[in-house]
């Protein structure tokens, strides 16, 4: 109570009070920590932010110079121009307007001073064309023709008889792609497997043997099949090609002049300056639609990039396949069988340092290990035939299931580490009630130890996946490619192929943003599958996030 | 227990004690615990009632080092079938390590070296051909902490039956519910057989270890302070369930509550310093031991 008529045994400061509290430390810490989110929110939301917003139609702008040259794009960009510039003429900046006028201009983009402007206006018809190749258009359409004869005549005409024939149209040619893509391909398929029979046969049993002959009638047999079917197919593509073809859309670009558009040759074309809310968000969802589902068109900085989806879905699922055991029973030996020595020390910093090696050895390593060494291996056993009759290699080059082996000696150390800590979280007496019911030690590891450190190992092949779903470097060695639009999964026997070579969203993002001719166009794609990549991560890390938290719920004591 | 301060004053009298004792070899030392901490030899008071009973499990002359440190000295006992023997002492006097030894649970810990046997109905425990696994099967034990797996209140009970592969659902359900009954837990938890084990009370988990250890019907039941982590309420059940074992276990268990030896074990062993030092019928070690230190130490004057 009095304090102050007692002898004060322990001196106090001000200073050595306030680290009592921790208070510096709790600032320090907490600042730590709003920095690093403040860091990752600002990343995250730049990217859906931007990424999300690429779809978006934006109005489009006539732009009149002064001069008389016309103009007709979205503006993208605007950034003031040199501080002395703006000072002498009045005016704040420049703009940059992406054209849409490449076959005339050879541009997609093209800056514009504010002080060379004469008019701007927003034509209501102003129209986006996405084309199947050649990029967008941006003009007024004028005309629907057939052949000579005019269907429609007029903006408010033209947009009506597009609307209804523009989707026939569009039909057809998807029909006859389809027919070249699947049909013709099979059939392909089919005289490729007669070739590889004869070269097998000639392999088996000698050149000019009984058998080779027999496969090669039986080949020759097929081809007149095989033709007497392209016939068929020829015939009902050239059919469905002679409907489109006449089908023409005449446009007026900025310059004035009338620019044809073959009807079936138009992806989508939309009026931004007339849509609505509701017509906007039509366009915007059908884009959405297009980038999930369908092939890369372009370059691929158009079109959709549904193979890289499911290219970089399946690459790290299966890469999860194989790290997620292969590195569980190696720490399993580490810490359960293997003695306490040099030995075991040297092993453990050894994997430590495996995860500090340049991934791209890795690559060069899967290349060189897998492919020359284990694929070609595969290759002279049981490709023969393709390896002599194409040249071409099957598993003795790039593919999907070499880069989800590359990918899983590269994250083997992440799930090595964490398994290991994992393993050593569990209480030992754990173990030694397991023990003293008579368990063996297999026993003791599978019912105790592993379920008990299941939540930690979760969390190891967490980090993996999400170090794999993210790497690009290695996947350049063993088997990305810029363009690989055949699924390793489809309808042709046997169904699987893991050889094949495959897209991946994060070399996508290489290839769309540094690589492309057309790279300034393609950044807004870059944002968008820069989002989607990161969408699918968070996607495959809250599945595995929830899994763990049911997992531990029922191993975490709810009491103290 | 105030084992620190008793320690110090061993320490202070060790020298000229163990002088004296040196000086004159073939005489008694005078007072045994000095004589022991000072590393003599001294035969352990072992009465004639507990030589008579037949053993389950006879510890011959065992000595155990943790790498250069010996921990058990020569202990020498045997235990009763079919009664309650309690091994009381002070904290670090290697009751636990004896206790662990009879299941070879010390196996596990790799500085761990030892002589001597120990014999469970006649077959020596120590022998290499003796199979470890096979052996901890006819043995339960219960730890100081309590220890429950990470699995449901049923899995963690009929753990032993599980590993032997027993499936059948009827044996199983059978043995839980007897196990649990046998454990005074069962009414807590019947309603909640398939919840985590983790989630009991730490008295709860004690019992449910009880549980798990009596499942497989062992021949020897080892309780190390099986009640150290209990209320008095929790304490009295599983004191009630061990008088209900008394006569059909085979119970060895380590306490350092006094009361609780004396209430519910048939034979007492008092041990110090790794060495047994007095044995008999719980009756006279604490009515009318032999050994003076002995009285000081149940008595609550000394450890
Ligand atoms: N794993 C080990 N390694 C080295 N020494 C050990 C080990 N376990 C126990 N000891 C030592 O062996 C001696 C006996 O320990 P033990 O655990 O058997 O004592 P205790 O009688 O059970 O004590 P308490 O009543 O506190 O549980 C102690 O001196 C202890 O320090
Ligand atoms: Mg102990």
């Amino acid at each position: 109570m009095n304090s102050e008529s007692l002898p004060r045994r322990r001196a106090r400061s001000g200073h050595a009070n306030l680290t009592a509290h921790g208070e510096p430390w709790v600032w320090l810490t907490a600042s730590s920590l709003a920095l690093a989110i403040a860091m990752i929110v600002g990343l995250l939301s730049l990217i859906a932010w931007r990424g999300l917003a690429t779809f978006w139609p934006v109005p489009l702008e006539l732009v009149t110079l002064a001069d008389g040259r016309r103009v007709f794009g979205e503006v993208t960009e605007r950034e003031p121009l040199e501080p002395t510039t703006a000072a002498i003429a009045g005016h704040p900046g420049r703009r940059l307007v992406r054209t849409g006028d490449f076959d005339a201009s050879g541009n997609h983009f093209e800056w514009i001073d504010d002080t060379l402007i004469a008019d701007i206006s927003q034509p209501e018809w102003a129209t986006v064309v996405e084309r199947l190749d050649a990029g967008r258009l941006h003009g007024i359409p004028r005309r629907l023709r057939h052949g000579d004869r005019v269907v429609a005549e007029g903006s408010v005409d033209v947009g009506e008889a597009f609307a209804r024939e523009h989707p026939i149209a569009r039909g057809r040619l998807l029909r006859a792609v389809w027919i070249d893509k699947h049909e013709r391909g099979e059939l392909q398929r089919q005289r490729h497997a007669a070739r590889l029979a004869v070269v097998q046969a000639g392999l088996d049993a000698g050149a000019g043997s009984q058998r080779q002959s027999e496969a090669e009638r039986r080949e020759r047999q097929l081809a007149g099949e095989i033709e007497r079917r392209e016939q068929t197919l020829d015939e009902e593509t050239a059919k469905l090609r002679g409907e489109n073809a006449g089908w023409v859309v005449e446009f007026e670009t900025a310059s004035g002049a009338s620019v044809p558009v073959p009807l079936d040759g138009i992806v989508r074309a939309w009026q931004p300056n007339r849509l609505s809310l509701a017509g906007n968000l039509g366009v915007y969802l059908s884009r959405w639609g297009e980038f999930l589902g369908d092939d890369p068109r372009e370059a691929n900085s158009a079109g959709g990039v549904f193979p890289a989806i499911w290219g970089t879905v399946t690459m790290t699922l299966i890469m999860a396949i194989f790290v997620a055991p292969f590195g569980v029973l190696a720490a399993l030996y580490l810490r359960e069988y293997a003695g306490r020595g040099p030995v075991t020390t040297a092993v453990r910093v050894a994997i430590n340092n495996l995860a500090g090696v340049p991934s791209i050895v890795y690559g060069a390593f899967g290349l060189g290990f897998f492919c020359y060494v284990v694929g070609a291996g595969i290759d002279d056993v049981f490709f023969k035939a393709s390896l002599v009759a194409d040249g071409q290699p099957t598993f003795g080059t790039g593919g999907l299931l070499w880069a989800s082996l590359t990918l899983a000696l590269l994250t083997l150390p992440v799930v090595i580490v964490a398994t290991e800590e994992a393993l050593s979280a569990v209480p030992n007496s754990m173990r030694e009630g397991s023990y003293a019911c008579g368990a063996g030690k297999w026993q003791t590891i599978r019912r105790i130890v592993l379920p008990r450190a299941l939540p930690g190992i979760m969390t190891g092949l967490i980090l993996a996946m999400a170090r794999g779903a993210g790497e690009v470097a290695p996947l350049m060695l063993v088997g990305v490619k810029k363009l690989a639009v055949e699924l390793p999964v489809d309808g042709t026997f046997p169904f699987v192929h893991p050889e094949r070579e495959f897209m991946h969203l994060a070399y996508l993002i290489y290839d769309v943003g540094f690589q492309s001719p057309n790279s300034q166009a393609a950044r807004p794609m870059v944002f968008t599958i820069t989002f989607l990549l990161v969408a699918i991560i968070a996607l495959l890390n809250v599945t595995a996030i929830w899994l763990r938290s049911r997992l531990r719920r029922r191993f975490v004591s709810q009491h103290f | 227990m105030g084992s620190g301060a008793s320690m110090q004053s061993v320490d202070r009298a060790r020298q000229d004690i163990a002088s004296e004792a040196v000086s004159r070899p073939g005489e008694p030392p005078q007072d045994r615990l000095i004589a022991v901490a000072a590393g003599l030899e001294v035969e352990a008071e072992v009465h004639d009632g507990v030589l008579k009973e037949p053993p389950v499990l006879e510890i011959d002359r065992f000595n155990l080092w943790y790498g250069t440190k010996q921990a058990l000295h020569r202990i020498t006992m045997p235990i009763p079938l079919n009664k309650v023997t309690a091994l009381v002492g002070p904290s670090g006097c290697g009751k636990s390590t004896l206790l662990r030894s009879v299941n070879r649970l010390n196996d596990l810990v790799q500085s761990v070296r030892i002589t001597g046997d120990m014999r469970l109905n006649g077959d020596s425990i120590y022998d290499p051909r003796m199979d470890v696994i096979e052996l901890r099967k006819r043995m339960g034990m219960v730890f100081q902490k309590p220890n429950p797996f990470p699995m449901s209140i049923y899995e963690n009970v009929v753990y032993s039956l599980r590993i032997d592969g027993e499936t059948s659902r009827g044996v199983l359900d059978e043995v839980c519910e007897m196990s649990l009954r046998g454990a005074a837990l069962w009414d807590e938890v019947k309603d909640r057989l398939q919840d985590s084990a983790l989630g009991l009370s730490g008295g709860q988990q004690q019992r449910l270890c009880i549980a798990r250890a009596i499942a497989a019907e062992p021949e020897v039941l080892l309780l190390d302070e099986p009640c150290s982590a209990l209320d008095p309420i929790a304490t009295g059940k599983v004191e009630d369930l061990i008088q209900e074992l008394r006569g059909r276990y085979s119970v060895l268990i380590v306490t350092h509550n006094m009361q609780q030896a004396s209430r519910s074990s048939d034979y007492t062993a008092f041990m110090y310093l790794g060495r047994l030092i007095e044995y008999g019928a719980t009756t006279d070690i604490f009515t009318k031991p032999v050994l003076r230190e002995t009285e000081a130490y149940v008595t609550g004057r000394f450890g």
